[in-house]
């Protein structure tokens, strides 16, 4: 195999495994925007807690504490990130959530200045991540595939896929689907609106949540401002697969993972990276605002 | 009823004020207060890009969260002209000329968006400008900035044959601007073109149905805005004789919303009010009041405090501090 092909090969690898982790984010902007018409802008500092609450957890473990302590990091990062989010729910956005459009935004604008700085008072240098599992590489045609990177595809996978079912296939999933069609009619069926909002922030914080420990096991490293790009990334991995559309989520996710690690595999300075995505971005939402999956909804009026 | 002696009274004391702020830094200037004179002349830089933020955020109900790439664009501007011997004066118009062009050709396209997608493309904007501005090594110097100082070819800045030098200097030439930019905004406010905004900003549908013409006017307030960035970032740029990409971040950006929603959206008093609570916050804290909650650290929970506020006036004051006045018709003889 030439030199080039191979370069692709590498760079498809990274971009499918830092498109599992925008996706994983991606999801939670759309799975609120869907609910709740509501761009959660505090939602990177979601992501940016699980990874902190996740190196918390494993620091305080031996060095060598194995798949068990890794899978128990997860629990407690998507906890931890899951309950914050109701909690902003509750604090930041529940209260104005019938005044202008402009309001919530302003207070998501707080929250996530709030949410950074806390941790950014507790530790303002980065810090490290510990890997509790030895991390093997093994060959895989002309590249070498890292087992982190197998495990992160394949563990953002699983995840989609536990949502995806619980959307579709469970009482909760349904009603959930019931408002974000329109919360007003659902609430007169008897569908309790608060609380399908309520789980929407919590498991769209989870997953943002295991996204943090899974971006900190790559990285090897979690700080108080990680999520300001992963979370600008993945809002756009979320418009350009149609926001508010759980697949289209998925797709943006891995397609902007993937676009952006071909770039930077062409690119003469790597720092230009982050331009793709917001060039991504601006160009998705002027010539195709509903995204790739979304449907064209008129303004209402 | 508001008697003319109230209102003879309300100016007078107004008067005085402006003359006993305009008088301080002759006051302050070499005692150990000295160092107010750059916090209250910071005050007047940010109250420019504030107005510049009003523009868009308090009359037309735009919410740009990458403001500053338009200062980043008046600060170099000005630098990289003046390393090549251009002076001031021109330097001025030439920034307000760079700002206000790629405003308004960002504008066209975007302006289509609705609010809160604008308020993320702004943003990705205001990041592409300071990743170029970091990067593109040949024209910015990247990360390690433009220095003013060390180069012999900077012109020395002179208004009128008196050279502008020291922190009290820069204070007047700052009011001055800023006092002239008050002046447009207020008059803006009750034009014709103001109202139309202000239209607008409560209801687009139907400003449009009553032949507003929307796009066009949002763009001038767009446009316009990045004037107010551009000279502040022209100073800035003279008045630091340093300008470096990372003075130009998201989180400054965010700030400014803050000063704006904090005063009042739409409020010429209130965006001053929020100019001033902000930047005077750190110093406040800085001093020995607060130093038993921990001195230091309690400056660095400055940005913690300002997302609080935030929050909390979202939640419980969304027409800010010092909120702008609604012109009612006058209802009948009292």
């Amino acid at each position: 195999m030439n030199p080039l092909s191979t370069t692709i090969a590498e760079q498809l690898l990274n971009g499918l495994t830092l498109g599992g982790i925008y996706a994983l984010i991606a999801l939670g902007y759309t799975m609120v925007y869907g609910v709740l018409q509501m761009i959660n802008f505090a939602h990177s500092e979601l992501f940016m807690w699980g990874g902190v609450a996740g190196a918390l957890f494993l620091s305080f473990l031996p060095a060598d504490a194995g798949g068990g302590a890794l899978i128990a990091a997860f629990v407690v990062a998507m906890g931890a990130s899951g309950i914050l989010a109701m909690i902003l729910d509750r604090v930041a956005y529940a209260p104005v959530r019938r005044s202008s459009r402009l309001t919530p935004l302003i207070s998501a604008i707080g929250a996530s200045l709030f949410l950074q700085n806390l941790v950014f008072l507790w530790r303002d240098s980065q810090m490290a991540f510990p890997q509790p599992l030895a991390v093997r590489s093994f060959p895989c045609g002309p590249v070498t595939v890292n087992g982190l990177q197998v495990f992160i595809v394949g563990g953002s996978v699983a995840l989609m896929g536990a949502l995806t079912f619980f959307v579709r296939r469970t009482k909760m999933g349904k009603a959930m689907r019931a408002v974000a069609q329109d919360a007003d009619t659902a609430e007169l069926m008897g569908i309790p609106v608060n609380r399908v909002i309520a789980l929407t922030f919590f498991i769209g914080g989870a997953l943002g949540g295991a996204a943090g420990v899974m971006n900190g096991l790559y990285y090897g490293s979690v700080k108080y401002n990680m999520g300001f790009l992963p979370g600008v990334k993945a809002f756009t991995a979320a418009v350009l697969g149609g926001i508010g559309n759980l697949p289209g989520a998925m797709l943006g996710g891995f397609l902007l993972g993937v676009v952006e690690a071909l770039g930077t595999g062409f690119l003469p300075e790597p720092e230009w990276k982050d331009v793709f995505a917001f060039a991504v971005l601006i160009l998705v939402l002027l010539f195709r605002p509903s995204g790739l999956l979304g449907e064209n909804t008129a303004e209402k009026v | 009823m508001r008697t003319p002696l109230k209102k003879f009274k309300s100016y007078f004391w107004a008067g005085v004020g402006v003359a006993a702020f305009l008088a301080a830094p002759l006051v302050l200037q070499g005692t150990s207060w000295a160092f107010v004179i750059r916090i209250l002349a910071l005050m007047g830089l940010y109250g420019l890009l504030a107005l510049g933020v009003n523009l868009v955020l308090g009359y037309v109900g735009l919410l740009d969260l990458g403001f500053m790439a338009f200062y980043a664009i008046g600060a170099y501007t000005t630098a990289l002209l003046s390393l090549r011997g251009v002076g001031f004066w021109w330097c001025l118009p030439a920034s307000v000329l760079a700002a206000v062009t790629v405003r308004t050709l960002l504008g066209w396209p975007v302006l289509r968006l609705r609010g809160d997608y604008l308020s993320i493309v702004t943003l990705g904007f205001g990041e592409i400008t300071r990743i170029a501005l970091n990067n593109w090594d040949s024209l910015t110097n990247g990360p390690k900035g433009l220095s003013l100082l060390s180069s012999a070819a900077v012109p020395p800045l002179r208004f009128f044959g008196f050279g502008i030098q020291t922190n009290t200097h820069f204070f007047y030439l700052i009011f001055a601007l800023l006092s002239l930019g008050l002046l447009v905004c207020a008059r803006l406010n009750r034009s014709r073109i103001g109202r139309a905004w202000m239209a607008i900003r409560d209801d687009e549908l139907a400003a449009r149905a009553m032949g507003v013409n929307a796009p066009r006017l949002k763009n001038l307030a767009f446009g316009l805005s990045a004037g107010f960035a551009g000279v502040a970032g022209a100073i800035f740029a003279r008045w630091e004789n340093f300008v470096t990409p990372e003075s130009f971040t998201f989180w400054e950006s965010a700030l400014l919303v803050a000063m704006v929603v904090l005063g009042g959206m739409g409020s010429l008093p209130g965006v001053l009010v929020g100019v001033a609570l902000i930047l005077g916050l750190p110093e406040i804290l800085r001093s020995g009041v607060f130093r038993w909650i921990g001195g230091a650290q309690a400056v660095n929970a400055r940005y913690l405090v300002f997302g609080a506020i935030l929050v909390a006036m979202a939640i419980f004051r969304p027409q800010g501090l010092w909120p702008r006045r609604v012109d009612r018709l006058p209802a009948g003889n009292e």
